[in-house]
């Protein structure tokens, strides 16, 4: 059980932490013909805009209820409403997000309340979810404010009824966590398919944000993601899968309305978790293992093999989200690298599980301090941490958000054994690259024949010798 | 800050357009509204400034979604990139302990850093609260011996321009004029009095030096013996801001932001300005000249004139290769303020045709010098939403869509091409020579091989696949999940909205 070490300075310095308002709005992204309206100044709005634009390299619809100056101190309650009602008389969404900012929690808006006065003004838009769901950014982290979304939209959405469970017999729920990327819910996709099973994916950030060229020249919302018809199904399914520790109160919210039976995973990377998810599958299915899929089962314990001589007692650093901090520490104990640093933005059930000596709940300053004093060898984290990595003269894998030097970071699949696979070539590749340190410094024998030039002798010139 | 307090900065002289309803101000509308806020604005502005500790006194959204998120380049100390916050808690926030929190990280910052001064944002939570950040930074001064800055920027105080007033009237109102200039090295004085070259002291207020632009500029004003005393704030130094009231001329580039700067140091020092653009070879040599003509040095003038002279030739006879690939393509530009004709400029420099500037942030001086560069027919864009910029461009036959990056991926997903202009840029354009970067990367997207491939159809699409959802017939064993799965209220359950 790791130790969590709490914050023990004033000041945080290249901060980790991304706010959980931004995590609730990357829910609501999830959710097909959907725009979240954060419900703040207009900075708090730009801000995650920016971020996910830069993340995703997609345009990311996300509105705002601008307060200013005087709504700030007099209400804002009409903000909220005349913004819920411009966006659904205009977009005609599917859904509305409405997450709180520090602002407008520290204002003491009651958005449940906005959202039922809503409700009673405008019966026109009774077809619009709109669901409420308080983020503001002095507690928690992205992914918790993305698990509250999640479980907002479910107590909002999902029917309260606990007798339709198997309606549909091949639908299988997966709740994802926000540490899962587009690249891994394809996967995902694709592999309940292989299995004949109907996944319903929620949030799927995967079907809106892996970013493809669409017929359309423009949508003021999200193009893809998970149907607001099909969350209202997730009571009808046969099981539920929870993938991420973050989703605990979401699953059980789920799980109360509906009595659909769920299994929960922590993460889906190295081969024992993978190996549950797929034995369950088989067993949901009535199915046996498809033949690819034991194939790339056993490539990835190829690959264990294989890499174990390079991530053996590797010293790695890592800094991210509970849910992803727990899944990269227990992936790269899982063949015998060592967590000399960890590092997360905020509290979660799960820090206590993941595999080192201790949490340190902080920043980027904490980890390379941490980092140094362990003698990482690599370093875990996202796009910040790149100079980090470079003050620390290591090599940094970028996992987690936001990835903004990278092509294509959305798009890498983590999971599965193909995934794992490929973050086990990623790993030992770039230790090789590295891995001057390994070597033994050269000796040079003061009674080798011709000492006195040791000091001078290099492999060029020696190449150069004819001998 | 007081509503009398942002009223006075809302209220600037200055400005041509002062009488009207601000352009700048329009109250946003909820749910239809786009740009920053206050503090994004004083931060932007601000964070250039490279030696000094920015530190962001709120909860974690402020800072954490956008430090390190900005184009511009030091040539030395790297301290503004490192972000700093006091990542306010919701103890902090209840307890009433973020002023303590905040004392503590001014000293920490002082501590671990050194920096020669540190600047404080101050966010809308602190704001709400009652934070008295003034205070908190007068006492942390004291007790470090460190300048330390407030900048009262809470979100809500209004937009990003109010934002960029607000931070550079905390420099002239806490900076400005506690220093003296440092002589120039005996040597350097003498070698420009040996060439005959009488040194000037200038400023530069609003600009930024995105992707490192400025130091194409740079060596024209060493060569013309033009000290650049402070430029506020690309690449700045907080000793050199301290030494602005000593400029002979101070120019606004590009930008009315700051117009309270050059304002406040007018009528304090009576220091003359004017307003000027390093963007195109026309602006840029305009600018250079109005240095000359307000220093009034013929020496000067007459050196300007030589070297405006060689380096247009120079200039010219580069270009002149991509004019001929460049000339007539037609451009729409949406982009905030005097960027809309700053860079109208740039363009029919190179013969490009400007078909409509967006007006939404400009002024009415902006305007008029729009109209006055693109003819009384100009397109204005008033209406900035993407939807209206995607049909401008059908419309207008437009090439290219220049704009800022939160425009990027609009223009990407109608398959148009795209020049990023605002300050997340990676590519510098000022200065004569920013212009062969400027046709470079005009170049790369307008003939890029990759439109015809994108917008083609797929070959076994018969129709049209862009604009048009293709219908095609729902062939269930074509299908990799079985559509029904034997419940029959299910997936057409006709859900109003989604079929709307």
């Amino acid at each position: 059980m790791a130790e969590i070490i709490k914050r023990n300075k004033a000041l945080s310095v290249s901060p980790l932490k991304t706010s959980s308002t931004t995590g609730a709005a990357l829910a609501f992204l999830g959710v097909n013909r959907s725009i979240p309206m954060l419900h703040g100044s207009q900075g708090c709005t730009a801000f995650a805009k920016v971020f996910f634009v830069r993340h995703f390299r997609e345009p990311i619809p996300l509105q705002t209820t601008a307060m200013d100056q005087a709504s700030t101190v007099l209400g804002a309650d009409d903000n909220v409403l005349e913004g819920l009602n411009t966006i659904a008389t205009k977009q005609k969404p599917a859904m509305i997000g409405l997450p709180t900012t520090g602002l407008s929690e520290t204002q003491g808006a009651d958005v449940h309340r906005l959202v039922k006065d809503f409700r009673a003004a405008h019966p026109e838009h009774d077809g619009i979810a709109v669901v409420a769901v308080n983020t503001p950014d002095y507690t928690g982290c992205l992914e918790s404010g993305f698990a509250l979304a999640v479980k907002a939209m479910i107590e909002s959405v999902v029917p309260m009824d606990t007798t339709r469970v198997g309606l549909r017999p091949k639908q299988v729920n997966v709740l994802v966590n926000a540490s899962l990327t587009p690249g891994d819910l394809e996967y995902l996709r694709d592999l309940f398919a292989l299995f004949g099973l109907r996944p319903v994916i929620f949030p799927d950030v995967g079907d809106s944000l892996d970013g493809h060229l669409t017929p359309e020249d423009f949508s003021p919302l999200t193009f893809g993601g998970t149907p607001v018809s099909e969350i209202e199904t997730l009571g009808e399914a046969v099981h539920t899968i929870v993938i991420g520790r973050s989703l605990t109160a979401a699953a059980e919210a789920l799980a109360v309305r509906t009595s659909v039976p769920d299994t929960r995973f922590d993460h889906l990377m190295g081969l024992v978790a993978n190996d549950r998810l797929i034995q369950l599958l088989a067993q949901l299915s009535g199915r046996p293992v498809p033949p690819q899929i034991e194939r790339q089962r056993a490539q990835l314990q190829d690959a264990m093999v294989d890499c174990h001589f390079m991530l053996g007692f590797a010293r790695v650093a890592i800094a991210a989200d509970g849910d992803l901090l727990q899944a990269m520490a227990e992936f790269v104990t899982s063949f015998g690298a060592e967590v000399v640093a960890a590092v997360a933005p905020a509290r979660a059930a799960v820090l206590e599980d993941v595999h080192a000596a201790g949490v340190k709940l902080g920043d980027l300053e904490d980890l390379e301090n941490l980092a140094r004093a362990g003698r990482a060898q690599l370093v875990i984290s996202n796009s910040h941490a790149a100079d980090t990595a470079d003050r620390l003269g290591v090599p940094l894998l970028r996992a987690g958000f936001p990835q903004y030097d990278l092509v294509g970071g959305y798009a890498r699949q983590w999971i599965g054994y193909k995934g794992s696979r490929q973050a086990l070539f990623d790993l030992s590749n770039l230790l090789l690259a590295h891995h001057d340190h390994h070597k033994i410094a050269p000796y040079h024998a003061v009674l080798r024949a011709g000492g006195s030039s040791a000091a001078a002798y290099s492999p060029a010139a020696a190449g150069a010798e004819p001998h | 800050m007081k509503a009398s307090e942002v009223a006075e900065l809302l209220n600037e002289p200055a400005c041509t357009h002062n009488k009207k309803a601000k352009s700048g101000c329009a109250k946003p509308k909820p749910g239809a509204s786009a740009g920053g806020c206050a503090f994004d604005g004083a931060q932007i502005a601000m964070l250039p400034i490279a030696d000094v500790a920015h530190i962001v006194h709120g909860p974690i959204a402020c800072a954490g979604s956008s430090w390190d998120n900005r184009g511009t380049s030091s040539s030395g100390p790297e301290l503004y990139k490192i972000g700093m916050t006091t990542d306010l808690t919701e103890q902090d926030v209840i307890m009433g302990r973020s002023e303590k929190r905040l004392f503590h990280a001014i000293g920490q910052a002082i501590k671990s850093l050194n920096p020669p001064a540190v600047y404080v944002y101050n966010t809308c939570v602190p704001a709400l609260i009652g934070d008295d950040i003034d205070a908190i930074c007068k006492a942390a001064a004291e007790l470090h011996g460190v300048p330390v800055v407030p900048i009262d920027c809470a979100g809500f105080y209004g937009t990003k321009n109010l934002g960029n007033r607000i931070g550079a009237d905390a420099m002239v109102k806490h900076v400005v004029g506690t220093r003296e200039p440092d002589p120039l090295p005996a040597e350097v004085v003498a070698d420009y009095a040996a060439r005959g070259i009488k040194i000037h002291d200038v400023n530069l207020v609003g600009e930024y030096n995105i992707a490192g632009e400025f130091w194409n500029v740079a060596p024209l004003f060493d060569e013309l013996g033009l000290r650049i005393l402070c430029t506020l704030s690309g690449d700045g130094r907080y000793h050199e801001v301290q030494t602005m009231h000593r400029a002979e001329v101070n120019m606004m580039v590009c930008s009315k932001a700051m117009i309270n700067v050059a304002r406040k140091l007018e009528e304090s020092f009576g220091t003359p300005w004017f307003e000027g653009s390093f963007y195109g070879i026309t602006d840029t040599s305009a600018a250079l000249r109005d240095f000359a003509r307000i220093i009034n040095d013929p020496s000067l003038t007459a050196r300007t004139e030589a070297l405006i002279a060689r380096e247009e030739a120079k200039i010219k006879a580069q270009l002149a290769p991509w004019r001929e690939r460049l000339a007539g393509k037609r451009v729409l530009l949406n982009t905030g303020g005097v960027k809309s004709w700053s860079v109208v400029s740039a363009l029919q420099d190179l013969g490009m045709v400007v078909v409509a500037s967006a007006t939404k942030k400009s002024t009415e001086e902006d305007k008029a010098r729009i109209r006055e560069l693109m003819g009384p027919d100009a397109k204005m864009i008033e209406d900035g939403s993407a939807r209206a910029l995607l049909n401008m461009m059908a419309d207008l036959k437009a090439d290219i869509m220049i704009a800022g990056g939160r425009n990027l991926y609009t223009a990407l997903k109608a398959r148009l091409p795209f020049l990023d202009i605002n300050q997340e840029r990676e590519f510098g354009y000022a200065g004569y020579s920013g212009m062969l970067e400027l046709v470079k990367q005009l170049a790369l997207t307008i003939e890029s091989p990759v439109w015809s491939q994108v917008r083609a159809p797929a070959p076994w699409v018969s129709t049209q696949p862009v604009m048009t959802q293709p219908e095609l017939p729902l062939d269930e064993d074509d299908m990799i999940l079985p559509l029904d799965d034997g419940f029959d209220g299910g997936l057409d359950a006709s859900f109003s909205v989604e079929a709307a």
